[in-house]
């Protein structure tokens, strides 16, 4: 029966053509500034899309901000040809920003666009740091909050559905993420090379700045056992052991503690060379030769260049982490294609799913006219003067349902077979087709 | 007596089929390219076992007898050997390292192979062919652990060089690379160990005595010898490491000496391979 048909597409309401519009800018398009004033915190965001969905603008709606982005989806049951300016003003307004100045940084998707930017985002495509992965756990947050809030519905519920999958299946299949693409993240991959898993081993972070917190971040990331922390200031290298769960040493104890990590981090500034090669030398005595691998991250460098060929320690600076990085980026960059091809499969079977959705919203509109004139008919042929006994009546509305049953079967049965169909119906061949006007034709004839 | 071909031919197919699956999962990553080839190799040995097999039949001995049978069983082990090191170390980035050398050992074996099967029926019984068949599993253990250590040093230098290639990034560490080749090493020791008492066993009651001058017999002391210094050195922290996988490598050196010259030119009674 067509009602089963309808209740199989869409898992809860049905509607007519629904169209997904989208309105946003990232970094591409605006700059810091801009961004900041219209980031929405997760708060906000719901109030936003509660608002717009309230308001009757739009059906569903789901903001998703990210440092990088602010990008508002939302769903019409009509045209959205009005739809982007209505959602831009009411950008505006939230963020009180005069619409002079969102002009030119803001863009605006619609239909099979949105779906594509949205999971070309979810990708890593957008990033600014391409097949970044940060960014599928946070369109996954924004979606999980606006479906707890009830701004979602059926058409951005499989939208966003489809595009955590995509995520899911670019970061599996291809190696647009798997590549490190910063210094520290290269630093930590190559300690990764030589010991395996880091679980079971120990790193000294010599530095307490920005550069250090990264690689102390990726390590913590990557497992690591335990951290020590050493800078000149040992109050900030207390304050980041509290942050890391690792532990501060006083700079005096420097030396010393050389013995026991497998990984020394170096990440300091200043013109000597803090770590010689005499110091290198007397560590290994102390742990027996057991493989060392030294990250150099000062400019200058703060290891002695003598050190390098020592055996088992490795030694890596700055220049061989920017070589990898350089050519960890070439090789993401070889990997968008075949990213792209995911994204172009799923917006295909998205489009696929929501003409199937318009189509059952249609057949569900011709099912209510058709009952409507159905009960009008019988109404005024029962109600006048030569109105027919109840049996006749009884008999005449069965019939009556049963053709309208007939005739709505054969195009939602229609629907569920042939792929082709779910795509956007459009003309009139389109119609006969999925009404199997030319079928009827055919089956009469002897 | 004639030898069907058709299961070496499956096997040989077999293999390049997951060859192509590890050089797959290395170049493109993944989990599926990497369990293919797995359960390619898996079919592969089971191809190559009745390959065996059939010819177990044919001579009613375990195929030893010639250079293709000795041949085709190391081949075979060697594939064994690599699964269980594969299975045990989660680790797949080697095969492709690993299965060629099955591909062209199997090749050259049906290549060579004679149509009419030789036989001596003194080397019979259960204890020749268990000392044979160890004695050849012992070689394809320390075939992957020099391998092994090659990847070892190649992947230790371009470290060194600090200028990684693509590949790279898709092998197993360096720790898991020497751990990888020590347990076949082990391996090695203790079936070449085993192949050898059994080997003196079989000697000493099909003659009474024991020939202990015998050249293969002196190498196969010597290589168990060397295998044992490099489990020792392996435990030395200052050891570990390049030096290790090096000593590891050039002791193959002296297996394969064992395996060949020593066979064909210096041994008296070894002419099996």
């Amino acid at each position: 029966m067509a009602s089963n048909f309808i209740g199989e597409q869409s898992g809860s309401t049905i509607r007519g053509r629904a169209e997904i519009a989208l309105i946003g800018c990232n970094h591409q398009t605006a700059p810091l500034e801009l961004r900041e004033r219209v980031a929405f915190t997760p708060e906000q965001a719901l109030r936003a899309a509660k608002e717009l969905c309230n308001s009757g603008t739009i059906e569903e709606a789901i903001i998703v901000s990210t440092c990088n982005r602010s990008e508002l989806y939302g769903v019409a049951e009509e045209s959205v040809e009005s739809l982007p300016d209505t959602l831009i003003s009411y950008f505006s307004d939230f963020h009180k920003l005069p619409l002079g100045e969102l002009n030119g940084r803001i863009y605006q998707r619609a239909g099979r666009e949105a779906a594509q930017h949205l999971f070309r985002v979810v990708s890593g495509l957008d990033s600014m740091m391409l097949g970044e992965a940060e960014i599928l756990g946070q369109v996954r947050e924004a979606y999980k909050r606006a479906a707890g809030n009830g701004s979602t519905g059926p058409v951005l519920h499989r939208l966003f559905q489809s595009a955590l999958e995509v995520g899911k299946r670019v970061r599996a299949e291809t190696e647009l993420g798997t590549r490190p693409v910063s210094v520290a993240a290269a630093g930590v991959k190559l300690t990764e090379r030589i010991f395996g898993d880091l679980k079971g081993h120990r790193a000294l972070i010599v530095g307490a700045g920005a550069v250090a917190e990264q690689v102390v971040e990726n390590l913590r990331a990557r497992g690591i056992g335990e951290l020590e922390l050493v800078n000149r200031s040992f109050e900030r290298a207390e304050e980041l052991a509290r942050r890391v769960s690792g532990k501060a040493l006083e700079w005096e104890g420097f030396e010393a503690a050389m013995v026991r990590p497998d990984i020394i981090v170096m990440s300091v500034s200043g013109s000597t060379h803090l770590l010689t090669r005499s110091m290198l030398e007397h560590a290994m005595l102390a742990r027996s030769g057991r493989a060392l691998c030294v990250i150099d991250l000062s400019v200058p460098r703060s290891v002695e260049p003598e050190a390098e060929g020592m055996y088992n320690v490795y030694l890596f600076n700055v220049d061989h982490l920017g070589e990898i990085v350089e050519q960890n980026k070439k090789a993401r960059e070889a990997e968008i294609p075949r990213a792209e091809a995911i994204v172009d499969e799923h917006v295909n079977k998205f489009l696929a799913w929501q003409s199937s959705l318009e189509g059952a919203g249609l057949l569900e509109a011709l099912r209510h006219r058709l009952e409507s004139e159905r009960q009008s008919l019988l109404a005024s042929h029962f109600n006048g003067a030569h109105g027919g006994s109840s049996v006749d009546r009884e008999r005449l509305e069965k019939l009556t349902r049963e053709l309208i049953d007939r005739v709505v079967e054969l195009p939602a049965s229609h629907l569920r077979r042939e792929r082709k169909l779910r795509r956007p119906v459009e003309g009139l061949a389109a119609l006969r087709e999925l009404f199997g006007l030319d079928d009827s034709e055919d089956k009469e004839k002897p | 007596m004639t030898y069907s071909m058709g299961m070496d031919i499956a096997a040989l197919v077999l293999y390049a089929a997951s060859f192509t699956g590890y050089v797959l999962h290395l170049y493109r990553g993944g989990h599926w390219s990497g369990r293919i080839a797995t359960l390619l190799l898996v079919l592969a040995i089971v191809a190559h076992y009745y390959a065996l097999l059939e010819r177990s039949h044919v001579i009613h001995a375990i195929p030893y007898d010639d250079l293709y049978g000795s041949m085709s069983l190391f081949a075979w082990l060697l594939a064994v050997t690599y699964l269980g090191l594969e299975v045990f170390h989660r680790r797949r980035a080697v095969g492709f390292v690993v299965v060629p050398f099955v591909i062209l050992w199997l090749a050259v074996a049906v290549v060579v192979a004679p149509s009419r099967v030789p036989h001596d029926p003194a080397a019979n019984g259960a204890l020749f062919a268990l000392h044979i068949t160890i004695g050849i599993l012992a070689y394809a253990a320390f075939a992957i652990s020099f391998l092994l250590s090659v990847i070892y040093l190649i992947q230790n230098r371009v470290l060194r060089r600090g200028r990684p290639g693509l590949a790279f990034w898709r092998f197993p560490a360096l720790d898991v690379l020497e751990r990888m080749s020590r347990s076949s090493v082990v391996v090695g020791l203790v079936a070449l160990a085993l192949a050898t008492t059994l080997g003196f066993v079989w000697e000493h009651r099909l003659t009474g005595h024991l020939a202990m001058a015998d050249p293969k017999v002196l190498v196969t002391l010597i290589v168990l010898a060397v295998y044992a210094i490099y489990l020792v050195l392996m435990r030395a922290s200052a050891w570990r490491g390049a030096r290790a996988a090096l000593i590891c490598a050039c002791n193959f050196a002296i297996v394969l000496f064992s395996y060949t010259a020593v066979n064909l030119y210096f041994t008296g009674f070894h002419r099996f391979f």
